[in-house]
């Protein structure tokens, strides 16, 4: 019984989203369009995440060099840390990394933003003021956010990139031009793909769920504690639902060019 | 003007408004009492196409907007001046930018021209005009709560103004101010005014026409005098309160 309401809630909400993108997706190429608000949007939450990218990208790479050199090292074959080092970052770490990282910073705080703007009457107020709300705070944000992830992931991977440098230089005595040449070995076409494609759709997944939980907030203070951390939620499971779905099916067809 | 016909409203499965019809003629105030989640607040939503009704007819400003589109919406709203229950000023804009807000959206006027505006609009609302420049949070809650209205007449002249408890929680100085403004409204710019409040005898400074809801339903739509009466037991507990603190007076 419990079991089967879980399942009717998630579909009403599923539903809920599903009409919420619609409506998003109806305004993004429609005027008018709010040009500062975008740029402020890519500036806070772009340049706001940096920090934040940079230093889980570099432990991360570090981590994973670490990990991969001891076990390359009993095949014999520590000189290939490049190559894994960069197919794992490129292809999922960076990107699932990245998209993570911005949805716990950037999901929250949208959520819980636009939340008690909503709680508080304001996202009213401004309807009576004949601002469309979803023009107003949505699409800004929607762009911003996909414009900026793909930057930040290709910063997230060149800095785990950097760290894995840093660890067979120092810890896996492995040459640098050795790891170097693995690395630009592995910088083909489908890896760039998959790893530049992969972060737009991360953005969409985190600006359409975080704003349609704050637009949908109800019941005060209380209501945005529980709409943001449904946010964070729902959109880590959703990027890694779809990064699992991602290189399941696509992944695949790019077999020729990786 | 403003008249409801047979409107009934729902959130999700419960019924909020059941049957309601009024009217507010020109250039008049009327009172909307009832206890806290009879429905008050879905009526101003209603005036102002913030949500649709289920059934019945609502038309604002002598049109139908029964089965407007949003684009109609859209112009009939700067006509609307909406007073939120606890203000809803934008926290992230200044004082300043909150009153002038319709216009710095909706007019290509010049910031000097706007600022003229808002400065003109918070003497009209006996604020300091050094306030220009704070966020709302930095105000008190009269302040605020005049910030609000400021906002809401700044827009473009409204026709009609919906006011949603704007004196609650006040001290009876900021109160008496608030009261004052609605009157001076409906006098200077000779607005229709919905007044949503709790204050039984601020509401007998701005009008004469009381309607009472109870749990969704009209109990009672007429005169000050008449309502005194308690013609109806649900109108009767709602005053009671009020008319032991009358009675409670020294005779005069
Ligand atoms: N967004 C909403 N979703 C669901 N139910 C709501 C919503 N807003 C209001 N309600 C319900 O509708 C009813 C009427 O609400 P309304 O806000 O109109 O009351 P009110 O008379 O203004 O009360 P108050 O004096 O407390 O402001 C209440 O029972 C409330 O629980
Ligand atoms: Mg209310």
């Amino acid at each position: 019984m419990a079991l089967l309401n879980i399942l009717k809630r998630f579909a009403w909400d599923t539903q809920e989203l599903a009409k919420y993108s619609l409506k998003l997706f109806k305004r993004l190429f429609t005027r008018p369009f709010y040009f500062v608000e975008t740029v402020e949007q890519m500036y806070y939450l772009g340049v706001g995440s940096l920090f934040l990218v940079v230093l889980t990208g570099t432990f991360a790479g570090q981590g994973l060099a670490l990990q991969f050199s001891i076990e390359l090292a009993d095949f014999g074959s520590k000189n290939y840390l490049g190559r894994v080092m960069m197919i794992s970052i490129v292809r999922e770490l960076g990107p699932v990394l990245t998209g993570l990282m911005v949805a716990a910073r950037v999901a929250a705080g949208i959520t819980a933003e636009l939340g008690s703007m909503k709680s508080s009457e304001q996202i009213d107020a401004l309807t009576a003021f004949g601002v469309d709300p979803i023009r107003k705070l949505a699409v800004p944000r929607f762009w911003a956010l996909f414009v900026m992830l793909p930057v930040l992931t290709i910063v997230c991977d060149f800095v785990a990139i950097v760290g894995g440098y840093i660890i067979a230089i120092y810890i896996a005595h492995i040459s640098g031009s050795a790891y170097w040449t693995n690395v630009i070995h592995k910088l083909t076409l489908g890896n760039i793909i998959v790893g530049i494609v992969k972060p737009f759709i991360y953005a969409v997944v985190i600006s359409t769920i975080s704003t349609h939980m704050g637009f949908s907030t109800e019941g005060g203070t209380k209501g945005v504690g529980r709409s943001t951390t449904d946010s964070v939620v729902a959109c880590s499971i959703t990027i890694l639902f779809v990064n699992f779905m991602f290189t399941r099916l696509i992944s695949p067809l790019l077999k020729g060019i990786m | 003007m403003i008249r409801f016909e047979n409107v009934s409203f729902r959130y999700g499965a419960s019924p909020v408004l059941k049957n309601v019809s009024f009217h507010v003629n020109p250039g008049e105030t009327v009172v909307v009492f009832g206890v806290s989640g009879s429905g008050k607040s879905t009526i101003l939503k209603l005036v102002s196409g913030l949500i649709r009704p289920e059934s019945g007819r609502v038309i604002v400003n002598g049109q139908d907007m029964t089965d407007a589109s949003e684009s109609e919406w859209q112009r009939i709203r700067p006509k609307v001046g909406f007073v939120f229950q606890g203000g809803a000023l934008f926290d992230s804009m200044t004082v300043g930018e909150n009153v002038g807000y319709y216009l710095l959206e909706h007019t290509d006027k010049s910031l000097a021209e706007i600022e003229a505006v808002v400065r003109e609009t918070l003497r009209f609302m006996n604020l300091s005009e050094d306030l220009i420049d704070l966020l709302p949070d930095s105000l008190s809650g009269g302040m605020q709560r005049r910030v609000a209205i400021g906002r809401a007449v700044a827009a473009v002249d409204p026709l009609i103004m919906l006011y949603d408890e704007p004196t609650t929680g006040l001290d009876p100085i900021s109160t008496k101010a608030i009261s004052e403004m609605i009157l001076k409204l409906r006098d200077v710019k000779k607005v229709s005014s919905i007044v949503v409040t709790h204050e039984i005898a601020d509401a007998f400074e701005v009008t004469d026409h009381f309607v009472v809801l109870y749990d969704g339903e009209i109990v009672f739509d007429g005169r000050g005098a008449e309502m005194l009466k308690c013609p109806n037991p649900h109108v009767c507990e709602f005053l009671t309160p009020f008319l032991d603190s009358v009675r409670a007076l020294p005779q005069a």
